[in-house]
């Protein structure tokens, strides 16, 4: 098994070694952790970070291969999405982001349904994006798991960078489905089902401790249970879907009541409750500031990000889920109406870089300008948040994805 | 109210602007992008009675002496936007009973008080066409609205110079208008359907010209030939929703059957078809979105329509549209600003929300330019109208502020919150004399 196991790493870790040495030279570079360096090198070795400063005190070595642009970010990373689950086709062979089924299924694997080849993937990757949070989308009370991927390779081993990152809930509108085996009808409704969810999984749990190593004592293998024992024992986040205030107060009970690690998603009305937030110390995946305002989005605000970032919540963007045109929204593209709209473009590029890697528990790995961090950049002809700027190349552990004009 | 206190408050109504408005408004000191000419820098324009009077630079323009001056230094200024294609008032045109109802009027469907005219405003939007979807061949006339403040939709219709309200006729092809019967299957019968009552209204025109004056002969009024007899005159420009390339032409081929005047919408694949479009001088009101798909039809779409028809020599066939909610009517100047980040130049992109823009509406008479005997609409802005950063600060309509950052209700629709998206309840202040 454990041989087994390991030889299964090593496949998983070739694409890896075929990463290239790399330098890029940025007229401004943007680290995300510190202030910006003007005229700046940064040196890719194997796929890292293996030096970066000002280009008069770090030489490139020579003949290394170098890219060049006037301004230099992180990859940038998409906190949530559907990418790659649901196609940009929008026809029912290529939308895999929710099986109508059950309300319930946390035992649905991302990596059973990822599309690393979706054009939707390649779309954004031609912005600087180059990771994706993505997976089972906000359509059922749970309707899956996420997992996070470098926007490369042809396959989801060659893609995927953490295969279970967290599990899809969702409280209001879009979890209802009213009826027998179609889910809630009411908000207390999806409370109650998910209350019995999670108190089916910690009874589980105890079996499962009591049986000890006793095969013959444990229950029956239940993977739907299984799936929720992880985040009763903290295992795995419950990203929580939840526009309304409502909807965010009572996520914030569920995770009072049963201890898990709590992650918001969407939080329209967040401006509301942000006491609340901030005494859970609960972070929010905000909802694209261009999501359309209306439904249960209809009193969202721009400036949310803003007091988001005011009131010390911990937050980060998503291009997030849409059902029909654009099939997807571009974080960047996102990220960029929220610094225009009072939080400014350090910020907004924080919350899509370094501040979602932390979201996501990925941040020792990418998400900043570090020695040691991989070495994945996004390159622009200049402020990528402007409407007319271009993205050059992208470049996730030194190998070029995406090269053209964006 | 009675009928009588009716009429006199809508001959107050009407006479309002020009009342609020007495003295000449000069603004002074910006950067003026009057789209007709080059751009001014330290310009100036005035308006009065909700025209503009003048436009050039300073000192080269007469500012009357009555005139009260406004320093916008560091401002730009241009035309209000013209959207020609959106959805806000919340209504709807055709019903499912049939593909094709030309009878049927936007005038009637739309709530003059949804706050998407608000937030249209806020984009600095003064000018719109606003039409049924795209789930019929032919979903109904279209309403040419002024984005005033008013409480009833009478107050914010363009008119014909008959007087009657001023619209185009939604027509649609390609997979949305598709359906099970009365709605055709394919495209191949929804271009027959489509034939098939255009050779109708040809009909009942021979009838018509035949009976002359004699009421006797003529045959039962019929509101759908009717309206379609007013395409076939030319008089209402068919806004025609198309996506594919073959479904393109398709528009075009009817069209010269027809001989009706048309405006293509959306067009994701125009640049697939620049060729033909440019031969058949139809004007394109491009939708621009962040991502190609969504559904089949805007599979291929791509920013770049626009430079390709510009490198055809075809600058003024293009035109952009918010279709509110497909993006965010407070957002019109970002669709532009992306057809550049494609390939347009900044002068195409800036005419296609104004100039070109107000010709594929009949209103170039009207808007579109900053000239001299056009109507005052125009915004202003803290920037490049280009630039992600720009804000839409001031929103004029005839000479009248109907938006302004700076105040706390207004900035409202600009940000969002809590309320926003409902319906404007309170009644539009208009004889106070005041900004509104």
């Amino acid at each position: 098994m454990n041989g087994s196991l390991a030889l299964l790493a090593l496949v998983l870790l070739v694409p890896v070694s075929a990463a290239q040495d790399l330098a890029i030279r940025a007229g401004l570079l943007h680290t995300a952790e510190s202030a910006p360096i003007r005229d700046a090198v940064v040196v890719v070795r194997a796929g890292q970070i293996a030096a970066f400063g000002p280009a008069a005190s770090t030489p490139i070595p020579t003949g290394m291969r170098t890219l060049s642009a006037a301004v230099v970010t992180p990859g940038i990373v998409d906190a949530h999405c559907v990418i790659g689950l649901a196609g940009h086709l929008n026809q029912p062979h290529d939308q895999d982001q929710h099986d109508p089924s059950g309300p319930i299924q946390p035992e649905l694997r991302a990596i059973d349904a990822y599309n690393a080849r979706e054009r939707l993937v390649e779309w954004v990757r031609g912005f600087g994006v180059t990771t994706l949070h993505t997976g089972h989308g906000p359509n059922a009370l749970i309707t899956g798991q996420t997992l996070i991927a470098k926007t490369r390779g042809g396959t989801v081993d060659e893609a995927v960078i953490v295969p279970r990152a967290m599990i899809a809930a969702t409280l209001g509108k879009d979890a209802r489905g009213d009826g027998p085996g179609k889910g809630p009808g009411t908000a207390g409704k999806q409370v109650a089902l998910l209350r019995e969810a999670l108190i089916g999984a910690q009874e589980y749990a105890v079996k499962v401790a009591n049986a000890g190593g006793d095969a013959a004592k444990r229950p029956d293998r239940d993977l739907r249970k299984e799936a929720l024992v992880d985040v009763l024992q903290q295992k795995v986040p419950l990203l929580v879907t939840a526009q309304r205030h409502q909807d965010i107060e009572s996520a914030l009970r569920l995770q009072r009541e049963f201890g898990f690690r709590l992650v918001l998603d969407g939080a329209a009305e967040a401006y509301v409750v942000l006491d609340s937030i901030r005494a859970a110390v609960v972070p929010v995946l905000a909802h694209p500031p261009m999501a359309r305002f209306w439904g249960e989005l209809e009193n969202a605000s721009r400036s949310t990000p803003t007091k988001l970032r005011d009131a010390g919540i911990l937050f980060a963007f998503q291009s997030g889920y849409e059902s029909y045109v654009p099939k997807t929204r571009v974080v960047l593209y996102e990220a960029a109406i929220a610094a225009a709209h009072g939080l400014g473009p350090d910020a907004a590029l924080r919350a899509i870089t370094i501040d979602a890697a932390r979201i996501l528990g990925v941040e020792a790995r990418l998400g900043s300008v570090a020695v040691g961090k991989d070495g994945d950049f996004a390159l622009y002809d200049g402020d990528p948040f402007e409407y007319t700027s271009h993205c050059l190349a992208t470049v996730i552990e030194g190998s070029v994805v995406f090269e053209g004009r964006r | 109210m009675s009928h009588r206190s009716r009429q006199v408050f809508l001959a107050l109504l009407l006479v309002t602007p020009a009342l609020a408005q007495e003295r000449p408004l000069a603004f002074a000191g910006a950067r003026i992008l009057p789209i007709a000419r080059a751009p001014i820098d330290d310009g100036v324009l005035v308006v009065h009675a909700g025209k503009i009077v003048a436009v050039g630079t300073r000192g080269a323009v007469a500012i009357p002496p009555t005139a009260t001056v406004l320093d916008v230094q560091g401002k730009v200024l241009m035309p209000g936007l013209v959207d020609t294609h959106s959805h806000v008032g919340g209504g709807w045109g055709a019903d499912s009973s049939a593909p094709i109802q030309p009878g049927v009027r936007m005038l009637d469907a739309v709530n003059c008080r949804d706050s998407g005219l608000q937030r249209a405003q806020a984009g600095g939007i003064t000018t719109l066409n606003v039409m049924s979807g795209s789930g019929h061949l032919m979903s109904g006339q279209t309403i040419y609205l002024k984005n005033r403040d008013a409480d009833t939709i009478e107050g914010l219709v363009y008119r014909f110079a008959d007087g009657s309200p001023m619209g185009g006729m939604k027509m649609a092809n390609g997979t949305n208008s598709q359906d099970p019967p009365p709605f055709p299957g394919t495209r191949g019968k929804s271009a027959a359907l489509v034939r098939e009552q255009f050779v109708a209204a040809q009909e009942y025109k021979r009838k018509l010209d035949a009976a002359g004056d004699d009421a006797e002969k003529r045959p039962a009024r019929d509101l759908a030939l009717e309206g379609l007899l007013e395409i076939l005159s030319g008089k209402r420009i068919v806004h025609h929703h198309t996506h594919r390339h073959d479904d393109v032409v398709t528009v075009l081929r009817l069209s010269s059957e027809f001989g009706f005047r048309v405006v293509l919408h959306h067009v994701s694949e125009a640049w697939k078809v620049a060729d033909e479009i440019v031969a058949a001088q139809a004007p394109c009101s491009l939708i621009v979105i962040d991502t190609p798909g969504g559904k089949l039809e805007a599979a291929d779409f791509d920013a770049r329509s626009a430079a390709e028809l510009e490198q055809r020599g075809a600058a003024h066939l293009v035109g952009f549209h918010t279709d509110d909610w497909i993006t965010d009517s407070r957002l019109f100047l970002r669709s532009a600003a992306l057809a550049v980040r494609a390939g347009c130049t900044r002068e195409t992109a800036l005419a296609g929300l104004t100039r070109n823009a107000a010709a594929m509406l009949d209103l170039q008479d009207r808007v579109g330019t900053l000239e001299p005997g056009k109507d005052a609409d125009f915004i202003v802005l803290s920037g490049d109208p280009l630039s992600v950063y720009t804000k839409v600060e001031e929103t004029w309509v005839e000479g009248q502020k109907v938006f302004d950052l700076a105040r706390e209700a207004d900035r409202r629709y600009a940000d969002g919150g809590w309320g926003v998206g409902h319906p404007r309840v309170e009644t539009v202040c208009c004889l106070a004399g005041g900004d509104r």
